[in-house]
């Protein structure tokens, strides 16, 4: 699954797919981190607290990501990543 | 799906279906606190969050606009590798397993942990969460 959202972000020309495929690698990790927690240390719940960090973390960082896309769409009138080079010199 | 549909829609949907799955999982592995937080944060907020910035910035809809770039090949070539590496790892390791049962409920232990041994991270996770906030408000605000 990680490899999947890894796909998606080297593929995608829209940036709000590249944002999707972000949220499937941070759910990726967090199934590791729960799975771990599970089999190699049961009693207690740090792999759990950990994914529950990782999970606000992606939160924030969903909000800040679309507000970031909101913004490049007012000034750029469209959302492919590959328009937007003003960086590239 | 999620990365190969071509309407951005769709790929939206299917990242709900996606999550449901995910939060499934977690119930197997017996982190209910995790699953219904899934439900709530991903299910209820994330993806309602993409179809709001896919909405505003429209123009999706008609799905002729071809959605992946030049880099198909060699993003496949690299992501095969890592799975291959991924596997071989996960193969060649010696996992300690530990067959203990918890003697508390999942919900219970990460209640208790959060608020006496992890405080500090929950408090700098929350100042984060709300710098976050404030800094998409500020920067998706009309001039």
């Amino acid at each position: 699954m990680f490899c999947i959202g890894i796909f998606g972000v080297l593929t995608r020309r829209n940036a709000i797919g590249i944002l999707m495929s972000i949220e499937l690698m941070f759910n990726a990790v967090n199934i590791n981190f729960v799975a771990f927690s599970k089999f190699v240390t049961p009693t207690d719940f740090v792999g759990q607290i950990f994914a529950i960090f990782v999970i606000t973390i992606a939160a924030a960082e969903a909000t800040v990501g679309l507000a970031i896309v909101l913004l490049i769409y007012r000034n750029f009138k469209g959302i492919n990543v590959d328009n937007i080079n003003i960086m590239k010199w | 799906m999620v990365v190969s549909l071509k309407n951005i829609f769709h790929c939206a949907l299917f990242l709900v279906l996606c999550f449901f799955g995910i939060a499934g999982v977690y119930i197997l592995l017996s982190a209910e606190f995790l699953a219904a937080v899934q439900v709530l944060i991903y299910v209820g907020a994330i993806t309602i969050l993409m179809i709001f910035a896919i909405m505003l910035t429209a123009k999706l809809y008609n799905a002729k606009i071809r959605q992946s770039n030049e880099q198909i090949f060699p993003g496949l070539i690299i992501v095969a590798a890592l799975l291959v590496a991924t596997i071989f790892t996960l193969s060649r390791t010696a996992w300690k397993l530990s067959y203990e049962v918890a003697e508390v409920q999942s919900t219970v232990g990460i209640g208790k942990l959060l608020l006496t041994k992890y405080v500090l991270p929950f408090e700098v996770v929350s100042v984060v969460l709300l710098t976050a906030l404030i800094g998409a408000i500020i920067i998706a605000r009309r001039e």
